[in-house]
């Protein structure tokens, strides 16, 4: 309580005003004491590594590793950060992560960045495909929908200077097209035949662009999934926030299916050979 | 800048804007408008996609040309078009041109101190039946011009128009004034060059061009049928005509 | 002033089980002109008689458009009607602006149903007055809901609400099972028999007291249809030719009455139409 009528819900006349409620009193803020303990995301904390797609002849098909790694302590760019470098040494924290996540019956979403920003976004997605079937009326989000979807919420809390810290490819068949699509912590959206996010925007993408663009009606199944092999197996050379256990999702005319998980063959035998690396020192 | 020592606090700060690179332009003629834009969309050094629309059909006469970051850009197209389709339910007809260009000022200024980063051209047909190019700066500053470009290769288009469109340092022959308005095809040349050019030395330029050109209604397109891949997207009988010219752009 | 005691207060239910509020709500959509609907395998349409309250006013509109692919037409308070398109504008662009997907048609009829069934329910409110019928299009095909002050919503083949509506509707049981394989210009033509026949004695449709409202491909007398087939309202000179297709009311009647006369042998009439004014 306090000493301005206008708060006690004193009603307002400025041809008459008793209580001189011109100019409005300035109501003091309700004080929230814990307002100090309460933060918003200013970094991620464990995360995902790139996440790769690939537009082919009968649908899309992604890719990422099963890591979740703690937070880096020398971030580079903002979007470097989403990649993750050198933390806590560099541990491995979680071996067995999914990152990729079945939405309705046409959609499969993957992400970097932190993992349980994108575990909250799954629940959202679960309880929106939820409220969508209980309808039961035929209608149901397809992968276009479940972007647009994903770029308001993504927009709206980077707006709010409290974003969800990843970069989401939503990819999908439905209704005979394919669609392949990019979200990002800042609402950011594209489409394109392929995307790779993270440190696989660096590595995969040229090899990816190279196989993919202009030739996404002759590429087959098998095709795609060596291709996401090959790029799986270098960025695992490659990115020190990487695994070699990866899964794979496909989505065609015949639904979505997510993978077990996949086994990377590497070779590190010519490492014996370069001066300055393990045993040999000098 | 946070170097993730333990010597002192590190503080880290969210930064909600990017850039998102490309560059659109517009010209107005007498009785027609040009409004052009690149389809690359890129964040620092990497090509995110080669082609992401940053020209819009607004309605019938008006088509909006947005640059800056992609984000803030489709959210304001989507918002604009939206109060231009409550518009139409309470009006059952298209918003003139300069009313959607007083329109996008008060949307922009709305948002004064948490901005759209995004620079808009607004072109089309006026009321009158004039070719017009409105220009705005993120918080809303606006004025109509003949021609105006934005973007990452502004510095390098607008000093090239001026030239050519308002023939700055240039000397009339003896006897002779320069035209006010330049025919379609001669506007086409420009704007093609223009892009051509900007790709050649920004890397933030290439890959896609989307020409919007409206033209007056009852006037003749003069000037497109000498330009390949030209499509009419007009969708009624007498009204402006509207064509979209799709051309590659090099991807380097 | 009341004509029973359980007037008073739309959330007390009358010893028959009945709210007597929300039947008057019903009455009052029977005070609005006319509004009829029909659908085809392709098309929804539908008709509304416009009302001119004398020679100095404009006529009431009777339909609107909500989004490219659902349109409404009314019967019963305007002002209540301008409420709940209002309501389904914004359901229609928020969908639009969330996934970026046209509004499911059924879900924007039933969310006028809820709310509608709030003010059955809730002390200090009253029904809406009126009751509409909503045209749409989606993947499934063209549809036809019947919205009423109730919070009832029912999908059909062919309707009509309004004054006299029950005529109409005469009509349209009688015609229903042809509608299906109509071409657009076949049905509006059942559609303007049916509107029709909630005519005063001495009136009939003009073009400035009919509107007709469609979802589909353009038909033949129609120009600068996009090929999604969006709502559009048709009124004034436009639907001269529609009218001039009508079989002459006596001669419709006739051939009603004639005990071997069939539907088909209706449209047999049209040739003379032009004649017979």
């Amino acid at each position: 309580m306090d000493h301005f009528p206008t708060n006690w819900g004193r009603p307002r006349n400025d041809a008459f005003d008793p209580y001189g409620t011109y100019p409005i009193h300035q109501r003091p803020a309700t004080k929230d004491n814990f307002a100090e303990g309460v933060q918003r995301t200013q970094q991620p904390i464990v995360t995902g590594t790139s996440v790769l797609a690939i537009q082919y002849k009968d649908g899309i098909m992604m890719a990422a590793d099963n890591l979740g790694s703690p937070p880096p302590f020398l971030p580079l760019t903002q979007s470097d950060r989403i990649l993750s470098a050198a933390s806590y040494g560099s541990l491995a924290r979680f071996k067995d992560i999914q990152r990729l996540h079945q939405v309705g019956n046409s959609t499969v979403i993957g992400a970097s960045g932190d993992m349980s920003d994108f575990q909250a976004i799954q629940s959202l997605l679960d309880e929106v495909v939820i409220d969508e079937f209980t309808q039961g009326d035929g209608h149901d989000l397809g992968p276009a929908e479940v972007h647009e979807y994903l770029s308001r919420v993504m927009y709206s809390r980077r707006s709010k200077i409290d974003p969800l810290w990843n970069s989401i490819l939503v990819g999908g068949f439905r209704d005979g097209k394919r669609f392949l699509g990019y979200i990002d912590l800042l609402g950011t959206t594209y489409s394109s035949p392929s995307i790779a996010t993270g440190y696989g925007a660096y590595i995969a993408i040229p090899i990816l662009r190279s196989a993919v663009d202009g030739r996404v009606d002759e590429l087959t199944e098998e095709n795609a999934r060596n291709l996401l092999h090959e790029c799986m197996r270098v960025l695992f050379y490659r990115d020190a926030r990487s695994l070699d256990k990866y899964q794979i999702a496909t989505v065609n005319a015949s639904g979505v299916h997510i993978s077990d998980q996949v086994h990377l063959d590497t070779s590190w035998s010519f490492a014996e050979g370069i001066r300055g690396y393990g045993a040999q020192t000098q | 800048m946070p170097d993730g020592s333990f010597a002192h606090p590190q503080q880290r700060q969210f930064n909600p804007y990017t850039d998102n690179g490309g560059t659109i332009l517009a010209i107005a003629g007498a009785d027609f408008t040009v409004i052009a834009g690149d389809t690359r969309q890129s964040e620092g050094y990497s090509i995110q996609t080669r082609y992401a629309p940053k020209v819009f059909r607004l309605t019938d006469r008006a088509v909006l040309a947005v640059n800056g970051f992609a984000a803030d850009g489709n959210m304001f197209v989507k918002k604009v078009k939206q109060r231009l389709e409550w518009y139409r339910h309470a009006h059952a007809k298209d918003m003139p041109l300069r009313a959607i260009a007083r329109l996008i000022q008060t949307m922009l200024y709305a948002q004064r101190f948490f901005p759209y980063y995004v620079y808009n051209i607004l072109g089309g047909i006026e009321e009158d039946g004039t070719g017009a190019v409105y220009s705005f700066d993120p918080v809303g500053s606006y004025e109509r011009e003949a021609c105006r470009a934005a973007g990452a290769a502004q510095s390098l288009v607008q000093p090239f128009l001026d030239n050519q469109i308002y023939f700055k340092n240039q000397k009339a022959a003896a006897g002779q004034t320069h035209p006010t308005h330049l025919p379609l095809s001669d506007v086409l040349s420009i704007v093609i060059d223009s892009f051509t050019s900007a790709t050649e030395r920004h890397i933030e330029v290439g890959d896609g061009l989307e020409i919007f050109v409206v033209v007056t209604k009852g006037h003749s397109p003069q000037g497109l049928e000498s330009i390949r891949n030209v499509q009419e997207v007009t969708t009624r009988a007498d009204t402006d005509r509207m064509f979209v010219i799709r051309r590659e752009l090099k991807k380097d | 002033m009341f004509r029973n005691t359980y007037d008073s207060d739309n959330t007390v239910f009358s010893p028959q089980g009945r709210l007597h509020q929300v039947e008057y709500a019903l009455e009052a959509v029977k005070q609005g002109s006319a509004a009829v609907g029909l659908r085809s395998k392709t098309h929804a349409i539908l008709l509304a008689l416009k009302r001119s309250f004398g020679e100095l006013a404009s006529y009431q509109q009777k339909m609107y458009r909500i989004d490219d692919h659902v349109g409404i037409a009314i019967a019963g308070l305007t002002s209540d009607a301008r409420v709940l398109s209002n309501f389904m504008r914004q359901q229609a662009m928020s969908s639009r602006m969330l996934f970026n997907r046209p509004a499911p048609v059924n879900r924007l009829v039933a969310a006028i149903a809820d709310k509608a069934q709030v003010n059955t329910q809730e002390y200090g409110r009253r029904p809406y007055g009126v009751g509409l019928l909503v045209i749409g299009q989606d993947k499934q095909g063209p549809h036809l809901y019947e919205f009423s002050p109730s919070g009832n919503s029912y999908e059909y083949y062919a309707m009509s609400i309004g004054a006299r509506s029950q005529s109409a509707k005469t009509y349209l049981e009688k015609h229903y099972e042809s509608f299906a394989d109509c071409t657009l210009e076949e049905l509006i033509r059942h559609g303007l028999h049916a509107l029709r026949e909630t005519l005063q004695q001495d009136k009939e449709l003009t073009i400035n007291n009919t509107s007709i409202g469609i979802i589909g491909a353009g038909g033949a007398h129609e120009t600068d249809v996009g090929t999604e087939g969006n709502f559009r309202i048709l009124e004034g000179e436009i639907i001269e030719v529609y009218l001039q297709s009508m079989t002459p009311k006596e001669t419709a009647d006739a051939l009603a009455h004639a005990p071997a006369a069939a539907p088909a042998d209706a449209g047999a009439g049209d040739e003379d139409v032009q004649m017979a004014e």
